[in-house]
């Protein structure tokens, strides 16, 4: 055990640094994820095949390729098709579009749980389908998606750390640098995990006040 | 005799499949505005069917549903050449078109005013003060003008049934559907949902219930309609039906239903 408490404190100016750089790219990348997840949920359930079909071959596409694969097939292979773009764009694009699938299947499984007399009730009513769906159906959906939505997005603060084989200082390349650097292994990498935790206190601490006040019915 | 309107609704050989079942064996039936028609029968006979394409919840696969001189689901085309009524229209006859289920579905997420005024301002787009304040006045008639803040999960199975009644009627429906609102009440909260029905009867509303109240469709119906096996058997009027049917197989569902 090499821990060193000065080498500890010495680090963390590097490692909030990299926090910040972390922070961005899973705050950017979840926007992305949630954009694309709710555009994806709400397809994958339509009654038109035009939209299902394509929302169910990205999301199928994107479950079953590796983020890091994704992440490294973007990095290397959008130059080699004449895009370039900066790796931090390259970084939130692959988390982004990773984590929007799996936002769908979230969503559309959260639609799919509200018993389909709310649908009926809001059609006899007279409501066209996007108007039930937006004031009736998805509002209940949110309420219950909510613990899932949290969980991926921790997810994704974590999958973050992947970028940093792509040449972006995030949380996890500050430290690791500063390991080498110190040639101290335990003090930056606990300064990291601790980086970790609170990125990711925050969404817990939203998560559980959203859900008192939303309570589930 | 002539009858002095044409029919608010008239259902004209209608047909329904659910895959290979056909369920709806080429229904006519035809309902007058201020008229309440009561549709009885066993269970599976298609009287729920019925209901759900008379506002086109359900799809039906021949025949021909109007609605105040207008065509609900499909154009007056008929056969291979019918077309869609288009989506927009429909919401507009769906306006007018109240229904009552059986599972109650209100909406668990709103208040009980909430329910109410719901689609009077979001599809008509009244004033929400107005249609808080016609809310209002419907709670009061159904019985429940107290319970305007509370959530629906709070509520009895009897007060939520009203509460769907009332939130149909918000919308000023020309015609009310109930599919058998009182099937899933305990028999001692059939009682208050009844009655609703009833003065709502009284006060000239046209109604097509789909009902196993025979006590309701004895004393409250102009018309009683029985259906079997996706077929109408015989349309009377209470008196007739109840005293003397026409058909051996309404006499027999009956006598089963008032001795079991």
């Amino acid at each position: 055990m090499d821990f060193s408490f000065d080498v500890f404190l010495a680090a963390i100016p590097s490692l909030l640094k990299g926090m910040v750089i972390t922070a961005k790219i899973a705050a950017l990348s979840a926007l992305v994820g949630l954009v694309l997840g709710t555009l994806g949920g709400l397809a994958r359930v339509s009654p038109r095949r035009v939209l299902r079909l394509p929302a169910l071959v990205y999301v199928t596409l994107m479950r079953a390729t590796p983020v890091l694969v994704t992440l490294l097939f973007l990095y290397y292979g959008l130059p080699s098709a004449g895009l370039l773009l900066d790796a931090t764009t390259v970084g939130v694009i692959a988390l982004g579009i990773t984590n929007g699938a799996y936002m769908s299947e979230i969503l559309r499984g959260g639609i799919e749980s509200i018993d389909g007399g709310q649908m009926r009730a809001a059609r006899a009513l007279g409501m066209s389908y996007p108007l039930a769906m937006r004031r009736i159906v998805l509002p209940q959906a949110a309420r219950r998606v909510l613990p899932p939505v949290t969980n991926e997005l921790i997810s994704l603060i974590k999958n973050t750390s992947l970028v940093s084989t792509v040449a972006i200082s995030d949380l996890l390349r500050a430290g690791m640098d500063f390991m080498s650097w110190k040639a101290n292994t335990f003090s930056p990498f606990a300064g990291v995990a601790l980086g970790y935790l609170l990125l990711t206190l925050p969404l817990i601490a939203i998560n559980a006040w959203l859900e008192k006040r939303y309570r589930v019915t | 005799m002539t009858l002095p309107h044409a029919p608010i609704l008239r259902i004209t050989n209608l047909h329904k499949r659910y895959g290979d079942v056909e369920v709806l064996h080429g229904i006519d039936l035809a309902v007058q505005a201020g008229e309440v028609v009561v549709v009885i029968g066993p269970s599976g006979s298609g009287k729920s069917s019925l209901l759900a394409c008379v506002n086109f919840l359900e799809p039906f696969h021949a025949g021909e549903v109007v609605f105040d001189g207008r065509p609900v689901g499909y154009g007056p085309a008929g056969g291979a050449m019918r077309q869609r009524v288009p989506e927009q229209a429909l919401n507009l006859l769906r306006r007018e078109l109240g229904m009552v289920f059986q599972q109650f579905n209100l909406f668990p997420h709103l208040t009980v005013l909430q329910n109410v005024t719901e689609a009077p301002i979001h599809v008509k787009g009244i004033a929400p003060a107005v249609a808080r304040a016609e809310a209002m006045v419907l709670l009061d008639k159904v019985g429940l003008a107290n319970k305007a803040d509370s959530y629906p999960r709070a509520l009895s199975g009897g007060q939520q049934q009203r509460i769907a009644i009332a939130r149909a009627l918000a919308m000023r429906p020309k015609l009310m559907l109930f599919d058998e609102v009182t099937s899933s009440l305990d028999p001692e909260l059939k009682g208050e949902v009844l009655r609703v029905m009833r003065a709502l009867a009284e006060e000239g509303m046209t109604m097509l219930v789909v009902t196993h109240e025979l006590g309701f469709a004895r004393e409250v119906a102009d018309r009683v309609v029985f259906m079997e096996q996706g077929r109408i058997v015989e349309i009377g009027t209470p008196e007739a039906m109840f005293t003397a049917p026409q058909s051996a197989r309404t006499r027999e569902f009956l006598q089963a239903s008032q001795h079991g």
